[in-house]
């Protein structure tokens, strides 16, 4: 009904641009805070521990195996049957051409480059992104992080470094287990099911694969960890009116980061396919 | 610091000014705390008094107007000075703000953990010392989850005077709780003021304990202070808000208003 009475007091013209103006300030009051967010991360990351304002390397260790270690087994399953899948779909065009040998080469370079970095992306913007939105977005329905403050503590020290660190740190090492994992998994279907003999395969997976193929997806998983861990908690300070907020930021959470590691996955992958 | 200073300000806020978009939320709010009293801030609900409280913490930062906390203006401090003296002020929030994923002997530790460099064991029996004061203690093991609404009322008064505090801040600290609880945390209130000799400001809009812990009040209405004296200076006010207040009279509308808003109503929906 206030905006019915806006309509009618000031015309539409006045309605239209009040409306462009109010989304436009807001739009610029949004970048401004992640603009703080990522410059005060860095701050507490990399400059405070050296001038002797401490880093929290207890909770970042937490925060490490929550996001990392718990995070193994169902990255190490996904990982196992997406090489799996990965290596029937190729042997399935390669038979063609009598060349089924080239899926050790598919598989390894596939993973390595693309999936073991994307799939493991996403697993974790789907655990650990939602669950820091969640975390962060509770604390600040519940005033927590005004209690922090009224304490004297930064929040960005104590609730996003942590994250970033253990987000950033683990994630290239999930990749790892993912690659190994998923060249494991077509692995198991080239030797029991296409019959190319392990010591071939294995051979043919070294030859195929070269150092660049994994230090592109480990550059890559590290962007990705960023991503993740500044939308999860841009998200969670951005948490308004109670439970179904959390709700509402928690979901945004994971869409927007899934989005936003493709975004990324096709400029990096573009990147290094022409320079590099 | 100087014991004879009595009539020292503690608090010092000035011309103090805030909006959120078109709407004022504070307009020119003065007032002095004095060390050692108890002040009480009330009002309705939206006059402005937990944005006042948000302010005088240091939580926001206003548009125009001074704070001064021991005489140093918080408003224009760097984030480090401020922690500096946010670490002698204490702060129950409205909804205890414990946090929730550690326990409650952790949540008063935190303080002393983070702050201060003392041994474990010396921070494990200052913890047991504050959750004795409130009357929690052999509570230290719980989470924030498991203790009832009063509970953790006062498992938050413990963390904030976790720090032995001078100043200590309460936003609405009965509400929510039965009439037994929030009688209770009025004399906690009282119990560890006596204690801790510490300066406290309340804000609340909860009468009966206003009379019971106040030394001097202060009334906002529509973000202006309309009054502030001592407790006895404010049972015999005769400003109308002020007695509206204390009698409990709803506001009136007028006959027109009410007709106005109903004939609205039935041009709109046909």
């Amino acid at each position: 009904m206030a905006e019915e009475l806006s309509y009618q007091r000031h015309g539409l013209f006045q309605t239209f641009f009040g409306w462009f103006g109010r989304k436009g300030l807001e739009f610029l009051e949004r970048m401004y805070f992640i603009y703080h967010l990522i410059l005060d991360s860095l701050y507490w990351t990399f400059v405070a521990p050296v001038i002797g304002k401490g880093l929290r390397v207890g909770s970042s260790f937490d925060e490490m195996v929550k996001v990392g270690v718990n995070a193994i087994p169902i990255v190490v399953l996904i990982s196992f049957s997406i090489g799996l899948i990965l290596a029937m779909q190729s042997a399935y065009q390669l038979e063609q051409f009598g060349a089924t040998i080239f899926t050790a080469d598919l598989v390894a370079v596939a993973q390595t480059r693309e999936l073991g970095p994307l799939m493991t992306a996403i697993i974790v913007a789907g655990r650990s992104g939602s669950g820091i939105a969640a975390e962060i977005g509770t604390m600040k329905v519940g005033e927590e992080i005004e209690a922090l403050q009224s304490m004297g503590f930064n929040p960005i020290k104590f609730l996003v470094v942590p994250k970033l660190l253990a987000l950033a740190i683990m994630l290239p090492c999930l990749t790892v287990i993912s690659d190994f994992v998923g060249i494991a998994g077509g692995f198991s279907i080239a030797v029991f099911s296409l019959d190319l003999g392990f010591a071939r395969y294995l051979n043919r997976t070294i030859l195929a694969l070269v150092f660049k193929d994994m230090i592109t997806g480990l550059i890559k998983s590290g962007v990705f960890a960023i991503l993740i861990g500044l939308t999860g908690c841009y998200m969670g300070f951005m948490v308004e009116g109670g439970a179904e907020g959390v709700g509402r930021r928690t979901t945004q959470s994971v869409v927007v980061s899934i989005f936003l590691i493709i975004l990324a996955d096709a400029f990096f992958t573009s990147l290094f396919y022409y320079l590099w | 610091m100087d014991s004879g200073q009595k009539t020292e300000n503690i608090i010092r806020v000035e011309n103090l000014a805030v909006a959120y978009g078109d709407r004022i939320v504070l307009d020119d709010v003065n007032l002095q705390v004095r060390r050692g009293e108890t002040m009480v801030i009330v009002g309705g609900s939206g006059c402005g008094k937990s944005t006042l409280l948000r302010h005088m913490i240091g939580l926001h930062r206003p548009e125009s107007g001074r704070i001064y906390i021991k005489g140093r203006d918080i408003t224009s401090l760097d984030e480090e000075k401020l922690s500096e003296i946010l670490r002698k002020v204490g702060v129950v929030f409205q909804s205890s703000a414990l946090f929730n994923s550690i326990s409650v002997g952790d949540n008063v530790a935190l303080p002393l953990r983070e702050h201060t460099r003392l041994e474990e064991s010396t921070i494990q029996i200052m913890t047991k010392i504050k959750l004795d004061m409130v009357g929690l203690s052999g509570y230290e093991e719980y989470m924030p989850s498991e203790l009832s609404g009063g509970m953790r009322k006062r498992a938050a008064f413990a963390r904030a005077i976790s720090m032995d505090p001078e100043i200590l801040y309460c936003d609405e600290p009965s509400a929510g709780l039965d009439p037994i609880v929030a009688a209770g945390l009025d004399q906690l209130i009282l119990k560890l003021k006596k204690a801790l000799k510490m300066t406290i400001v309340v804000v609340t809009h909860e009468m009966a304990s206003m009379y019971t812990i106040a030394d001097r009040v202060i009334m906002l209405h529509g973000g202006k202070v309309i009054f502030s004296g001592t407790l006895e200076e404010f049972k015999n006010c005769s400003h109308e808000r002020v007695r509206q207040f204390i009698e409990r009279r709803p506001e009136e509308y007028g006959e027109d208003e009410i007709g106005r808003y109903a004939r609205a109503l039935t041009s709109n929906s046909f």
